[in-house]
């Protein structure tokens, strides 16, 4: 039974109010933070004036945004259990979208560390791995189905206790007019996989707490992010931390940068894709 | 010289269809629901890039990440059941004669191949193709093309991570076979690939069986 006042227009508009000074409402922290210098974590290597993006994304939970072409995104775990399963569309074309077979492929490369590159299936750069004090990813399992977290936990469902990174991927793809058929294989940040000599999948789990990865965008990109246990994480249990997100202006990898030059396939991955930007600039 | 081995169906059953798929082309069929296609690498080491879509609903399709996830093998083998992007299974290896298929590869396209392989690469007829312009006909397009299977191409991954496309294991007449666990439409791209060895630099044909125990075929053999 309530013991709040809400039976009248005025009562109601009152205590819907209350709620955004709430202490108890706000006492955990993972919301997202409008205007962005608000934030309580601001990275202390970032100008709040730059600031287009803070939010921490709640354990079970998702979030989605557009952000402009230089655009560095800065991903972090501060309890060693966030999970990011991440998925990249062109905002200007959306058809053209992460590509995680030529995100391995091109650079002769399955574990994702700093300077790799995510590719499209256009052969261009959505983002690079600018930075990266984890090296616990993986690019092989993708996010959950619902067929897989109801056979582990019982329920699959976005409102339930245990929801499957498809689910939640499909909402925040649902936010920006996408289906399901926009959606392909996700990379996931801050729990590992390593793969046996035998072939065996095998889960690393993370680097421990307070682990982060940068991410630059290359190309105006739709980010669709889910924070959810990993599929092969063994903990019986539906283990998983907060994920922090700040994002700020930069600038877009270019010649002088070490990514840009690090093989001769990066060079024409950037090369395409500057072509490509500059043509519609 | 090319030594070339038609074979024939890995599975038991009455043939229902029997394809021959030139070098560099296009195949596509809905594998009806228990249904086994064998698919025949005629040449030796030709890589079959193929995708799998519900054939009644191709929202639900292949997902190389659930069929690893599931079978918790970087690796496609005998017993491995090719997933769909909800979990469900779509087809399951019910015999293969090669050590270890892939899934991680991907597919070649004109616009990989210019970081692959340089610029003048982009004149090449890709695996891209072939899926848009064999989807197409299914209503399929862009946003259908997803990380796919290469039946005959071998893609190891070694201890540091590194990964890449090696000279494959197959040989002439050797295959692989899938049965349908519904009805499935399955889109194979036989790779022209000229620049690394997923088909040995010598596209080669393919040959695609469907068979069916125990009940009249649905459809009339076609001529080899």
């Amino acid at each position: 039974m309530t013991t709040r006042q809400t039976d009248t227009v005025a009562a109601a508009r009152s205590d819907a109010r209350a709620q955004a000074v709430s202490v108890a409402a706000t006492a955990t922290k993972s919301m997202p933070y409008v205007p962005a210098a608000t934030s309580p974590n601001i990275p202390p290597d970032v100008s709040p004036d730059a600031l287009t993006w803070a939010e921490t994304v709640p354990p079970a939970a998702y979030t989605h945004r557009v952000v402009a072409r230089g655009t560095r995104i800065r991903l972090e775990d501060p309890t060693g259990d966030a999970c990011a399963h991440l998925f990249l569309l062109r905002t200007d074309a959306p058809y053209e979208r992460l590509n995680v077979a030529d995100t391995l492929k091109i650079p002769w490369q399955a574990y994702l560390g700093p300077g790799h590159p995510l590719l499209s299936g256009d052969g261009r750069v959505l983002a690079t791995l600018a930075a990266d004090t984890s090296r616990h990813h993986d690019a092989f399992c993708g996010t959950t189905s619902d067929a897989w977290n109801i056979a582990k936990y019982g329920d699959a469902r976005p409102e339930g206790p245990t929801p499957s990174g498809q689910s939640l991927l499909t909402l925040a793809a649902a936010k920006h007019g996408l289906t399901l058929r926009d959606l392909g294989p996700t990379l996931s940040f801050f729990q590992g996989v390593r793969v046996a000599e035998d072939g065996a999948l095998r889960w690393q789990g993370s680097a421990g707490p307070g682990t982060s990865v940068d991410l630059v965008a290359e190309l105006p990109l739709t980010v669709l992010v889910a924070n959810v246990p990993h599929p092969l994480d063994p903990r019986p249990g539906y283990t998983v931390g907060p994920l922090r997100i700040h994002a700020w202006r930069s600038t877009p990898t270019g010649p002088g940068d070490e990514s840009f030059t690090a093989s001769p396939e990066r060079t024409r991955a950037y090369l395409n894709t500057l072509d490509d930007w500059e043509s519609r600039s | 010289m090319t030594i070339l081995d038609w074979s024939g169906s890995l599975a038991p059953g009455a043939v229902v269809r029997d394809d021959r798929v030139a070098p560099r082309a296009a195949w596509s069929a809905v594998v009806p629901a228990g249904h086994v296609l064998t698919i025949v690498d005629v040449g030796g080491n030709q890589s079959a890039d193929c995708l799998l879509f519900d054939a009644a609903d191709p929202a639900e399709r292949y997902s190389a990440p659930d069929t690893l996830g599931w079978s918790g093998d970087a690796y496609v083998r005998t017993g491995t059941v090719l997933r769909s992007n909800h979990g469900n299974p779509l087809m399951t290896v019910v015999g293969n004669e090669v050590d270890r298929q892939d899934t991680i590869g991907g597919a070649c396209s004109k616009e990989s191949n210019t970081l692959r392989y340089g610029h003048h690469a982009a004149a090449d007829h890709a695996c891209r193709e072939n899926f848009l312009s064999e989807g197409a006909k299914w209503g399929l397009g862009a946003r259908d093309l997803v990380s796919n299977l290469n039946w005959f191409m071998n893609v190891p991954v070694e201890a540091d991570g590194s990964l890449g496309i090696v000279d494959g294991l197959s040989a002439p007449g050797k295959r692989v076979a899938v049965r349908a666990d519904r009805d499935v439409l399955v889109v194979v791209s036989n790779c022209p690939q000229m620049n690394n060895p997923c088909n040995a630099f010598d596209p080669t044909p393919l040959r695609m069986i469907v068979t069916v125990v125990g009940a009249a075929p649905e459809t009339a053999q076609e001529d080899l």
